[in-house]
């Protein structure tokens, strides 16, 4: 009787056991502490990295199993992040936030949004380079999507088992875009083009072009890529119920509630996946670089492709809001403004940057929706 | 020789620095514009005596509204 109380004590020690053999464990509960520290203390996107930093401590505690089949964050995993249902969620509510107006009112910034996303694809040829699969690499490209719901639907769906990599690079990456762009843009443009003065010209949108925007851009972007529809339908269902004004409960829903909700859950479970095992590899740091490598060229092409429509236009286009062509919204608009405002103090550059940061978030689903396409049509996706 | 400071972009007025007949620096911050929520800044397009302020703190103003007048 004493030997099995004795036992059973035993089992208090235990988890300190399983810690000592297992330095994965401790080394992923010091990544986790420093997410969490991220998070609260330097207030870096707290609401993701909070939720993601408990999750990955909690995963790897040994002996907990939280993430074994009936674990509560692998019911919750299992509930929403195998189904993609998470990310779908959260667009909804992204599109109940974003005003097309900018880019309706100026079609042309639609293009900075196209050019932004170049990243992905170049990054998608250097995973391969580096010898990951062809699924793999468009789970790392998207990290250029710049985009947390579009890069994990992509790797949820397709890579599952770089999910952790994936989402960490994508947010940690988009909170570093005030950071990272601006010496790209210093670097890629004279001192006259960064000060060139772009004036703001509404004209006005009304209010059906900004109803039929999202149904169909839907249905087109739907029947060109279909792979893609359940993210561009989850966007643009909520724009429509935005700009339908008629639903406003639902849409308020959408961008408070439901996105918080899913926001919590969803930060939690990319914290779960975030075991040691799978996330200490050599090639999470490969991912880590490529995702940064993303951004960069994401910023690079938009850039570049801004300065072509300058020359284009015979001067009057500032090369940088090309920066807010990637899908990071608002904050690269807002970097565009603040960098173009630096060297010209009569320069407003927020509106087009907005209109090129709006289009780079329908862009990089876009881009999401041709890649799975064509994978599906190769036959590699079913 | 007047000059007016006109919105560049539609928002509200957050914050004014300057009142009329105060002295004002080329490139001078001279009001908060809120946009997109953001702050922006709206510096003096010359330097002058500001004469007269034509909007309030918590304004809405459009596109090209004038804001103060430099002389």
């Amino acid at each position: 009787m004493v030997e099995a109380v004795l036992n059973g004590l035993g089992g208090l020690v235990a988890g300190f056991q399983a810690l000592a053999l297992d330095w994965r464990s401790v080394v992923m509960l010091v990544v986790g502490g420093i997410l969490l520290y991220l998070g609260i203390k330097k207030d870096c996107e707290p609401l993701l990295l909070v939720p993601i930093g408990f999750g990955c401590i909690l995963v790897n505690v040994p002996l907990s199993d939280l993430m074994a089949k009936d674990g509560f964050l692998r019911v919750i995993y299992d509930a929403g992040v195998d189904t993609e249902l998470f990310p779908l969620l959260i667009f909804i509510g992204i599109g109940a936030m974003t005003d097309f107006g900018p880019v309706l009112a100026q079609p042309s910034t639609f293009l900075l949004g196209a050019a932004g996303q170049f990243g992905i694809f170049l990054t998608l040829l250097m995973a391969l380079f580096f010898g990951f699969t062809k699924l793999e690499a468009v789970s790392i490209g998207i990290i250029g999507a710049c985009d947390g719901p579009t890069a994990i639907y992509v790797t949820s769906k397709y890579a599952p088992h770089l999910l952790g990599a994936v989402s960490v690079a994508a947010y940690s990456y988009m909170a570093l875009v005030p950071v990272i762009q601006p010496p790209i843009m210093r670097a890629l443009t004279t001192q006259a083009e960064r000060q060139t003065v772009m004036k703001y010209k509404t004209r006005p949108v009304s209010k059906t072009t900004k109803i039929l925007f999202p149904l169909v851009i839907t249905v087109l972007g739907g029947l060109i890529a279909p792979k893609g529809l359940p993210l561009l339908g989850s966007i643009m269902l909520g724009n429509l119920m935005r700009e339908s004004g008629v639903v406003s409960r639902l849409t308020k829903a959408s961008e408070n509630e439901i996105a918080n909700v899913v926001t919590l859950f969803l930060g939690l479970c990319i914290g779960a996946t975030m075991s040691g095992a799978a996330f200490l590899k050599p090639q999470t740091l490969v991912i880590l670089g490529l995702g940064f490598v993303a951004i960069c060229l994401d910023t690079v092409c938009g850039v570049l492709f801004a300065k072509g429509m300058r020359v284009l236009t015979g001067g009057k286009i500032n090369p940088l809001i090309g920066a807010a062509g990637i899908s990071a919204f608002p904050m690269a608009a807002r970097v565009v403004q603040r960098e173009g405002i630096k060297y010209n103090k009569k320069s407003y550059l927020l509106m087009h940057a907005m209109g090129a940061n709006a289009g780079g978030q329908v862009g990089s689903v876009i881009a999401a929706a041709v890649m799975l396409s064509v994978l599906a049509g190769m036959g590699i996706i079913s | 020789m007047a000059e007016e400071v006109l919105a560049p972009i539609p928002g509200k007025i957050t914050k004014i620095f300057v009142k009329p007949g105060d002295n004002v620096l080329e490139e001078q911050e001279v009001l908060l514009l809120e946009a997109m929520k953001m702050d922006n800044p709206i510096f003096a397009p010359c330097s002058g005596k500001v004469k007269e302020i034509l909007v309030k703190e918590g304004e809405e103003v459009e596109l090209d509204r004038v804001l103060l007048i430099i002389e």
